[in-house]
């Protein structure tokens, strides 16, 4: 009998080209809650797959709860014991919660091929229950939001009595609310014996709720420790093998005009009264938990959502936005925060990608111009540090973090002079975050003016001059950079409906 | 492990070429009337319809649309024609070829503003719909009569061969304007920022559209040009039998069409396809129903035949797709 409930013996995972996986080990104890952390890339993702059955590793062992095991198929992985909540959530949002819970393994009335439908319900509102989720089983899935979604797989593998539950960035599709919500049912787990495997790109998170963290780089594992013996310092050093000093390499530029003014932009039911200012060389944040209505408010200005009146100046100048169309035409540029969704044409090439936002620069008449392409794509992959083979490269090939300066790329090649970046370090890696904020800074340094959306509070905060906090659709308040009350409680206080 | 990669990347890329060779190969050796001038000829001059109607269809499956209307499309701008020729007795070829290209374009344009403006689903259900609409108002723009005695201006272009002698039947003037509209695309869809712009609609239309784009407007000119290139196959159906038969329109000229892109390699993911392809995809249908004829085979074979070509060509299709997601998949790595 063993101490472990499950445990990896220098596991080798090996694809055309890649070593994913290089001689990992992982020890995870009954009834602790493990993080695991790397920068993207570093073979969490094939980690989890190894463990949930979907690959099978070429070298090492894998025992759970003492017994070696060799998955084929998730279903092994499921029987022995170990259920896996993706970050892409397997819900079928049209089915009820019941439907998606018993999805595969369905209860049915005795000695038929009926299905139970009064016990199945029973016995889904008590899991939810028991998850702190008083919540109609009958209704759609699609209804709730995705916490609650969350919580439908968190009550599959409780139903199959899991032992492990891999988390795979459970938080970042959630709110503030929902957050507190998804640890507290994460320690009930762990009361309960479950052990949790939950990887995340937010320290905070970790220290919050772990026992025990592992970091892991280019395949390897590089050291597993109680979390108490850790701090941020010593975790970043770990993933990235060298010290990040400067997290945050916050420039000082001098402010300039006001470049972008809203006066009271209404959408009913989303939008009421938005009012502010950007300033030239100035960035400015936007805070706020999901739903709040920052998105929103971007892409109304940006011409991409509906309003009900309202103003926008730039420059001082009245300007009418109603597509984006209009918006690029005013040197307006939006970084979205879904990245793949309404970034990218990930099937096509970078260069492709990168002149979509200004066709004009590259063409001569209405022919494309090969040569100014390749000159000003060339000149983007150096800028912006993109890891790509060529120009050519498909974009949906790239990892995340170049997939974003790709977007970036698209957007300075139009040579806008508002920047409004929404969520624009979101699923990428620390190394290629700070290559984002040193864009940022090259742009305000430029006398751009840069709008940045984002709900990593410690990135607010280390980014932006000035930060506006948003709730409930309204604008709560501003902070200057230099106010002594520019901290992590003020904005989060004001988030939640305090008073700045 | 790179070179397989690129074998690999090659044969995906010649893969059409290689069935047309291997298929007329197949035919030449089944049937000694198979590799003659005559019949090549033959063969050019029936794809010279599937062609026209292909390439519009092509540029329609880039943006990851379909028009099912082409067929009866093509047969009505014939018809509008024909209404002119019998009822009005205009026999001016500027005037017909007008109103014919013109009907063709309208058409388009709906079905474009069916698309963009009413947010119609798919346009599989509008031009589906207006397939029928199409088809009912081509028997009725000539009281569902066949007209014939169309002027010679304008069925030169369906009937006329260049270097006709005793023995050789000609080079088909269709087949070679044809390519001529081919080459005219090749250069739209590699050569200007539209056609960079359509591959981005079909490949994802929301960030074309963030990026600043009207995709509205792009698709609207999409199924435009399936419209016009129909009307240019309706001049060359009208040239080829010499009458404007309006119960044609619901002859499979849409499947021929698609299977023809397929076949080539467009998807119905959209983003994807060559007319170079396409010229391929066409190719492969007209051998295919010329090889079956040679070969003494009736019709219900040919449309038995050319259903399961369809078929496995989606069916390849489908999975080139999982295969270049599982590409990415290991790429993203």
């Amino acid at each position: 009998m063993t101490d472990y409930v499950v445990e990896l013996k220098n596991v080798t995972k090996r694809f055309p080209g890649v070593v994913a996986l290089n001689n990992m080990s992982l020890q995870i104890k009954p009834g602790e809650i493990h993080g695991l952390i790397g920068e993207n890339g570093a073979g969490k993702s094939t980690l989890i797959k190894v463990l949930t059955g979907v690959h099978s590793a070429d070298e090492g062992e894998l025992f759970v709860g003492g017994e070696r095991q060799s998955f084929k198929s998730p279903n092994d992985a499921k029987n022995a014991g170990i259920a896996c909540v993706y970050q892409e959530l397997n819900i079928i949002k049209l089915l009820s919660i019941t439907d998606n819970i018993f999805i595969n393994k369905t209860i049915r009335k005795k000695n038929s091929r009926i299905l139970d439908y009064s016990e199945m319900h029973k016995r889904a509102h008590e899991v939810m229950l028991s998850l702190g989720q008083d919540v109609n089983e009958k209704k759609p899935c699609g209804n709730f939001g995705m916490g609650i979604m969350q919580m439908v797989e968190i009550a599959k593998a409780v139903l199959i009595d899991a032992k492990l539950i891999i988390m795979d960035e459970p938080t970042s599709s959630l709110g503030e609310k929902e957050v507190e919500q998804l640890m507290a049912t994460v320690r009930m787990l762990k009361q309960k014996g479950v052990a949790i495997l939950f990887v995340s790109h937010k320290l905070e998170e970790l220290f919050e709720l772990c026992d025990r963290v592992t970091v892991m780089r280019d395949g390897e594992h590089i050291i597993t420790e109680e979390i108490e013996n850790m701090d941020n310092d010593k975790l970043i050093t770990a993933m990235v093998g060298r010290t990040l000093d400067n997290q945050y390499p916050k420039i000082d530029v001098k402010k300039g005009k006001v470049a972008l003014k809203v006066e009271n932009l209404n959408s009913t039911g989303v939008l009421h009264d938005i009012s502010f200012e950007a300033y030239h060389g100035e960035i400015l944040g936007i805070a706020g938990l999901v739903g709040a209505g920052r998105t929103e408010t971007c892409q109304a200005i940006f011409g991409a959502f509906p309003i009900d009146r309202g103003d926008v100046y730039i420059d001082e100048k009245k300007v009418t936005i109603r597509s984006p169309k209009d918006a690029v035409r005013n040197r307006i540029a939006l970084l979205t925060e879904d990245r793949k969704g309404q970034g990218l044409v990930l099937s096509l090439g970078i260069d492709t990608n990168l002149i979509l936002g200004n066709m004009k620069r590259f063409t001569k008449g209405m022919w494309l111009n090969k040569n100014i392409i390749k000159e000003i794509g060339s000149g983007n992959i150096s800028d912006f540090k993109i890891k790509a083979p060529s120009l050519k490269t498909v974009v949906g090939q790239l990892s995340g973090g170049n997939q974003q300066k790709v977007v970036i790329g698209k957007w300075i090649n139009t040579d806008a002079d508002i920047y409004i970046f929404d969520e624009p370090t979101r699923g990428i890696d620390v190394g290629a975050k700070v290559e984002v904020y040193n864009i940022m800074n090259k742009l305000v340094a430029q006398g751009k003016c840069v709008i940045m959306v984002s709900s990593e509070l410690p990135e607010v905060l280390g980014m932006s001059d000035r930060v506006i906090v948003m709730r409930e659709g309204r604008i709560m308040g501003e902070i200057d950079r230099n106010a002594e009350q520019f901290s992590q409680e003020t904005i989060m206080k004001a988030a939640w409906g305090g008073r700045l | 492990m790179e070179n397989t990669k690129n074998i690999k990347k090659i044969l995906g890329k010649l893969g059409p070429l290689l069935a047309l060779i291997v298929l007329s190969a197949v035919l030449t050796a089944a049937s000694p009337n198979f590799l003659t001038i005559n019949n090549v000829m033959n063969i050019l001059r029936q794809t010279a319809v599937n062609g026209l109607i292909a390439s519009g269809m092509l540029v329609v499956l880039i943006t990851a649309g379909i028009d099912l209307s082409v067929g009866a499309n093509a047969v009505l701008c014939a018809c509008i024609m024909g209404m002119f020729v019998d009822k009005f007795g205009i026999s001016n070829p500027v005037v017909l070829l007008g109103a014919g290209i013109l009907t063709g374009i309208a058409i388009g344009c709906i079905n474009g503003l069916l698309l963009t403006k009413l947010h119609l689903p798919h346009p599989f259900v509008s031009t589906l719909g207006m397939k029928n609409v199409l088809a009912g108002l081509a028997l009725f723009v000539v009281s569902t009569k066949t007209i014939s005695g169309f002027p010679t201006s304008i069925t030169w272009l369906g009937s006329a061969n260049i270097f006709k002698s005793a023995k050789f039947s000609g080079i088909p003037v269709a087949f070679v304007a044809m390519l001529l509209l081919f080459v005219v695309f090749h250069l739209l869809l590699n050569y200007t920022a539209l056609g960079r712009t359509i591959y981005c609609v079909g490949g994802n239309p929301e960030a074309t559209r963030l990026s600043g784009i009207n995709t509205d407007n792009i698709l609207i000119f999409v199924y435009a040009l399936s419209g016009f290139v129909c009307a240019i196959a309706g001049i060359v159906i009208v040239g080829r039998s010499g009458v404007a038969n309006p119960s044609s329109a619901i002859s499979p000229y849409d499947t021929d069409a698609i299977a023809a892109c397929i076949i080539g390699g467009a998807s119905f993911m959209g983003g994807k396809g060559t007319i170079w392809g396409t010229l391929i995809g066409a190719l492969i249908i007209s051998i295919i129903r010329n090889g079956l004829t040679l070969l003494n085979a009736a019709s219900d074979m040919q449309y038995m035949v050319i259903g399961f070509v369809i078929i496995a060509a989606v069916f390849i299709d489908v999975t080139r797709n999982r295969m270049e997601a599982k590409a990415r998949r290991l790429a993203g790595k």
